[in-house]
């Protein structure tokens, strides 16, 4: 048995969806574990079935070798029961309590002067020194976040589950807070369960990564591994690779030899079983290095020559599509794409590495 | 005001506290019930509940004195098994007038429950906190301001009750007659000046029952 949750179940709604989850898993200690997928994948959903909020109606839910709920055998342990901590989007925090009350409720089993410690202790923990006595209204959306934390927290919790905790913060803050909570999540040494459908969210907070779309499970595993190795076109268009384009494998040997139209692409191809030969080439926009001159032989570099189409500035970084006889998306900080003096029109070099090129088998 | 003028403002005002003491409890349950649980057959329930506020009050009278005469099914069971003697005493009046503002304060407290976001009580759950401890941390407090406005409305309800209340409790002075059965009496007497002070005192009290729920209610929309 693992420390984790191991899940497998299905969970209805009547005239609505159908949430079914497959041998869902997680990590132990201090992991964090990422639910990602566009909203109305079904992430919430899963989330409540975890806290046990919600009731499936097929499969189980275990955590630790604890089991958590049997729909064959009617067995389910009530949220109360499951030493959760549970952080709901937009915080949810008691409207009517102070923030040292909102962080003491779930410490009813112990006594007054552990309570009191305890409540401390998170306070200090969270920074939230001098806001104790307040309303939830009269915080900021980020200290609302950390009052959330602290309160699932308090009770020592063996997993803690995140809904959307960043959603409800405006930009800077969102920035900010994320690194923070990362740090927070870390410290903690609980194993959570976080959802969310910002990719920023998921590379920045997250260890591991469970995708899901419309109510299925399609694909988990360590977050950089599925970010740059999605197993289908569904998942490669939910972590949005920018640049995925129909190809043919040419040869293989020690690397793969992929066509897309006139250009040959060297790539790894290690997971990529050996009798497909029509695939999806993808490519992460920020994998892809851009320089001027003359295409120098550097091996296992693929070097393609591009004319520049367009320039588009994203926050700080600047995302250049390029023409190398296919389309090719390329994310630059605006001070590269300065220094490079990029202007529409003009030829580089696109130099991507084969490890950072992947296939994923299409089905023609 | 006479003694026995200020006797029935005392008497019906007493009558009015308890009744709606007695009805907190029950009234609170309903509300709760009808607000979050989903069952079959609910509708019924809150037909049932609410009918005292449409039907003649001097039919739902007649009902609480058969159901609470000596040969009626509670009454029969209270007088065995406690030796109590309902109907045309004072304890006929607390029914009656728990019964009459029963609807009004199961509405009111039933709008506030379900304004109360669910969110809050999961979370209790999730925090380890049974079902009383979430009604009584969470909800209640939540939805104060309704279940009090509530409780306002139902005492002046209370106050004003006349059909329901003759019909069980009768027109006992000093022990049964309260306010408005008292102003009919006067009336009938043809001591009108009498009439119009009990008239006074009941238009103030329903003045501001009314008023201190309206405000509560409103309040609690900012």
């Amino acid at each position: 048995m693992s420390g984790g949750i191991e899940a497998n179940f299905v969970k209805r709604f009547t005239g609505g969806p159908e949430i079914r989850v497959e041998s869902m898993r997680t990590g132990e200690s201090a992991s964090v574990t990422v639910l990602f997928g566009p909203s109305g994948a079904g992430k919430t959903t899963v989330l409540r079935c975890l806290a046990g909020l919600l009731r499936p109606e097929e499969g189980k839910i275990g955590f630790g070798g604890q089991e958590w709920s049997d729909a064959s055998r009617g067995f389910f342990l009530a949220a109360r029961e499951r030493g959760v901590g549970f952080v709901p989007q937009e915080y949810a925090l008691f409207p009517h309590l102070s923030v040292e009350r909102n962080v003491a409720y779930g410490l009813n089993g112990l006594d007054g002067l552990n309570v009191k410690s305890r409540v401390a202790e998170m306070i200090q923990w969270l920074g939230l020194e001098g806001l104790e006595k307040r309303l939830p209204k009269e915080l900021s959306g980020g200290q609302q976040q950390r009052v959330a934390l602290a309160r699932a927290v308090a009770r020592r919790p063996k997993l803690l589950l995140l809904d959307e905790p960043l959603a409800a913060l405006d930009v800077p803050t969102r920035q900010r807070v994320r690194g923070e909570l990362r740090r927070l999540l870390k410290e903690a040494v609980i194993p959570s369960v976080l959802v969310t459908h910002d990719r920023t969210d998921a590379l920045v907070l997250g260890d591991d990564l469970v995708v899901m779309n419309e109510g299925q499970l399609l694909q988990q595993g360590r977050v950089h591994r599925v970010f740059s190795r999605p197993a289908n076109l569904t998942v490669a268009g939910i972590v949005a690779v920018e640049t995925v384009q129909p190809g043919r494998v040419l040869d293989r040997g020690e690397l793969v030899t992929v066509a897309i139209g006139e250009q040959r692409l060297l790539a790894l191809g290690t997971d990529l079983p050996p009798e497909i030969k029509e695939v999806f080439v993808c490519i992460r926009a920020e994998d892809v290095i851009l320089m001027k001159g003359e295409p120098a032989r550097s091996s296992p570099r693929n070097c393609l020559s591009a004319v520049v189409r367009g320039l588009t500035a994203e926050g700080p970084m600047v995302r250049i599509d390029l023409d190398c006889s296919f389309p090719l998306s390329v994310l630059l900080t605006r001070q590269a794409s300065e220094e490079l003096g990029l202007k529409q029109g003009e030829r580089v070099l696109a130099l991507v590495k084969a490890p950072n090129v992947h296939l994923i088998p299409r089905v023609t | 005001m006479s003694r026995e003028e200020w006797q029935f403002v005392e008497f019906t005002a007493r009558m009015a506290v308890l009744s709606t003491l007695l009805l907190l409890p029950i009234g609170l349950a309903i509300a709760w019930w009808l607000a979050r649980v989903q069952w079959r057959g609910k509708v019924i329930a809150e037909t049932i509940i609410t009918l005292p506020l449409v039907l003649p009050p001097v039919v739902t009278g007649l009902l609480l004195l058969k159901l609470f005469g000596r040969r009626g099914p509670v009454g029969h069971w209270l007088h065995e098994a406690f030796g109590l003697e309902v109907v045309f005493t004072w304890r006929a009046v607390v029914i009656a007038l728990a019964v009459m503002s029963l609807p009004l304060f199961v509405w009111a407290a039933r709008a506030a429950f379900e304004e109360v976001n669910p969110t809050f009580e999961q979370m209790g759950r999730t925090l380890g906190a049974g079902e009383w401890r979430i009604f009584f941390t969470i909800t209640l407090p939540l939805a104060k301001r309704g279940v009090l406005a509530g409780t306002m409305l139902a005492l002046a309800r209370a106050l004003g009750e006349f059909g329901a209340t003759i019909m069980v409790a009768g027109n006992i002075p000093g022990e049964t007659t309260t306010l408005s059965v008292a102003i009919y009496q006067y009336v009938q007497l043809g001591q009108d000046s009498h009439a119009w002070a009990l008239a006074g005192v009941s238009a103030i009290l329903a003045f501001a029952a009314v008023w201190g729920s309206a405000c509560l209610l409103r309040r609690r929309k900012a």
